[in-house]
């Protein structure tokens, strides 16, 4: 994917630079059962245009770490640090004010349940302008005019006439297509959807997304798709990272990480993938056991508890080195990064992808 | 939005209905089977004879069946002529509570004296219970677990704890006895008459009886504002880039403060009860304390009144928070 991103602007800077460097981000949580460890050192960069996803399961720390870049924990307990470069300018030392000029605005974000994150009090177009009028210095005539503007692109039907109405009037596609709404009205250059289309059935899910993409495109913005839904990312994403236990296990282009996953965990989650172009298999195959407590997190890999694979690796490592997120040497193409947080070496995790892994999925 | 008004007044009309039988049976039809006479209660003393009794039986219809005597008792709303034989007829006009004999007076006009007394009474000490109560409960909601919090909770959980019968005396004792900010005058001082008096006759009995509803209102509101506040909408609404004061206000108390708009017309409706020992305590004479008098006096046909319109305040306040409510939560269709 990185071949179109500079195919599609050459010569511009801001298509080879990243727009977005998270860097060795942690957001830790003080509780009285100990220190919940929600994200601990993740990093990823992301250029305009480009879709990221992030993946993992309930408690891996995606959201947290979309909130984070949103500078939502600020005011909370959370501690934060590491970087969050947006177009060079550091999030996390800003203060709660200075970041509400760039919440909304540069960076803005659509929530999972559009329900419960629409105020049930307020007419949608009360709300969406409300989002433009805070960072435009517009009356509420011009507001209005650009909300239904807006509803109309994201596909609302009269959306003149619907400016007034309440959200427990929309359905469940329309209310998402207007957080949608919410979120581009100020046109921003990295648009955050975290678990956009969970609420949703299918045939919607698939439109909400390809709605992304349009706006994506119209904009140049970049993008952040939270999910646990690999097959969201299969459709959508360039770039992904799996996160399991507030970290970056695996990450790479969309490509390299569906044709050539490494790491035992990421194996699991396609695994446990229901696949409409494969025959189909007996059973899914599930991960056993459960995602790690974030505060005792388990000593060496995060993974071991539950890695199938832990006993190839010499000298029991997994149980007592943390791994290193190393570039693969699989890639042929120098320029598709793609790296591995997994101490099996690389042939032999090779290997076992071609042999054990591959077959089964 | 009319027909949601019609078919509330009709609900209205049927409670009020439900209340005049429930009165009229407790009042009027328990004695008849407690093998006495309602006639004691009516005329406030035992008749002096037999015969006296048997005339006045008849007189007020207490001979007559159960289904009939409801009728005349619902019929006797709209005005009726009472007398009780010897003196000349009183004409009482709608809405008619009787007469007391015991005090020689129109019910209705003996409600109408205490009234006022007990509306200043509940609306003042509302103002004064939602403002503090509020203010209280959301500094409190907003910071959980800060010393504003403690400090205002800890406040509430002892107003709560402690009775008017305690307060009032000690306020009275403070402010009027020995510190002498506030006049000793014995009593309710009418806005007509001189309306800084009415202001300082009133404000212990409202600082009193306020005390203890705001004490309520501080922990309610401050457990809605702490759970509004942890809503998904209020994430959006900073998402946005809103100001503090903006999620607050707009996002956070109107969502908070809604549910409390319903708790508040059933307390205000239901405030005439509480105020009996708030009226007691101050030497106020307003509803509370006359119904006290009735009561101790068994004059019956003023207790009927007082409870009549303490009912119908109840079902008046009822209908109005259903109507605020739909103008608040779009969610409400009328």
């Amino acid at each position: 994917m990185t071949d179109t991103s500079l195919a599609d602007a050459p010569g511009t800077t801001t298509a080879q630079r990243p727009f977005l460097v998270v860097d060795d981000l942690r957001v830790h949580f003080p509780t009285d059962d100990g220190l919940v460890k929600s994200v601990d050192g993740l990093s990823f960069e992301l250029r305009r245009g480009e879709i990221l996803g992030i993946v993992g399961e309930s408690g891996s720390g995606k959201s947290v770490t979309a909130q984070a870049i949103l500078g939502l924990h600020k005011g909370s307990k959370a501690q934060v640090s590491g970087r969050i470069l947006l177009d060079e300018q550091d999030l996390v030392p800003l203060s709660e004010n200075d970041m509400r000029g760039v919440r909304g605005d540069e960076v803005s974000m659509i929530f999972q349940d559009p329900l419960s994150s629409l105020h049930p009090f307020y007419s949608i177009g009360n709300q969406i302008s409300e989002a433009y009028l805070v960072h435009n210095k517009v009356g509420k005539k011009a507001a209005k005019q650009r909300t239904i503007e807006m509803l109309q692109k994201v596909g609302i039907p009269n959306a003149a006439g619907r400016y007034d109405d309440y959200p427990h009037q929309f359905s469940g596609g329309m209310r998402q297509r207007a957080m949608i709404a919410m979120a581009l009205i100020c046109q921003p250059k990295l648009l955050i959807a975290d678990e956009p289309t969970t609420a949703l059935d299918v045939t919607v899910q698939a439109q909400i997304l390809e709605l992304i993409k349009e706006l994506r495109d119209e904009l140049n913005s970049a993008v952040i798709i939270i999910t646990h839904d690999l097959g969201v990312v299969a459709e959508t994403c360039d770039q992904v990272v799996v996160m399991y236990g507030g970290q970056c296990v695996e990450k790479g282009t969309v490509d390299e990480l569906f044709d050539r996953p490494e790491m035992p965990y990421t194996w699991g989650l396609l695994g446990s993938m229901p696949r409409m172009d494969r025959v189909r298999q007996e059973r899914l195959t599930p991960i056993p056991g459960s995602p790690p407590s974030l505060i005792n997190v388990p000593k060496g890999c995060v993974f071991n508890p539950r890695c199938r694979f832990s006993d190839r690796v010499e000298g029991r490592r997994c149980f007592t080195e943390h791994p290193d997120l190393l570039e693969t040497t699989g890639s042929t193409d120098p320029r598709v990064r793609h790296q591995v947080r997994c101490h099996i070496p690389p042939a032999e995790r090779q290997e076992i992808l071609l042999t054990e892994i591959r077959p089964t999925l | 939005m009319i027909r949601f008004i019609v078919s509330r007044l009709i609900g209205m009309v049927l409670v009020l209905i439900v209340v005049s039988l429930v009165t009229f049976l407790i009042f009027q039809a328990v004695p008849l089977l407690a093998k006495s006479s309602p006639v004691y209660y009516y005329i406030g003393k035992a008749p002096a004879t037999p015969e006296l009794l048997k005339t006045l039986t008849h007189r007020f219809g207490f001979d007559q069946p159960l289904p009939a005597q409801y009728w005349s008792y619902l019929a006797g709303f709209f005005g009726k002529s009472i007398t009780d034989g010897t003196s000349a007829p009183v004409q009482c006009d709608f809405p008619c509570f009787g007469y007391s004999f015991r005090r020689n007076e129109l019910v209705s006009t003996l409600i109408v004296q205490a009234l006022p007394v007990t509306i200043s009474l509940c609306i003042g000490a509302a103002i004064l219970w939602l403002v503090g109560g509020l203010l209280v409960g959301t500094l409190s909601g907003l910071k959980p677990g800060s010393f504003t919090d403690r400090a205002g909770m800890t406040g509430a959980l002892a107003a709560v704890s402690l009775p008017i019968f305690f307060t009032g005396p000690v306020l009275l004792l403070v402010f009027v006895y020995t510190l002498g900010w506030l006049p000793d005058n014995g009593g309710y001082v009418d806005i007509t008459v001189n309306p800084a008096q009415w202001f300082l006759s009133l404000l212990l009995p409202w600082v009193c009886l306020a005390f203890l509803f705001a004490a309520l209102y501080a922990r309610l509101t401050r457990s809605n504002v702490l759970e509004t506040m942890g809503e998904d909408y209020i994430r959006t609404a900073r998402a946005k880039g809103l100001d503090r004061r903006t999620i607050v206000v707009k996002h956070g108390l109107r969502a908070a403060l809604t549910p409390i708009v319903t708790i508040f017309g059933i307390d205000i409706g239901s405030l005439i009860g509480t105020t009996i020992i708030t009226e007691q305590v101050f030497n106020l004479r307003g509803l509370g304390t006359l119904s006290i008098q009735a009561i101790s006096s068994l004059d019956l046909p003023v207790m009927l009144g007082v409870t009549v319109v303490a009912a119908f305040a109840l079902v008046v306040a009822n209908f109005i928070v259903d109507l605020l409510y739909a103008v608040i939560d779009p969610r409400v269709t009328v």
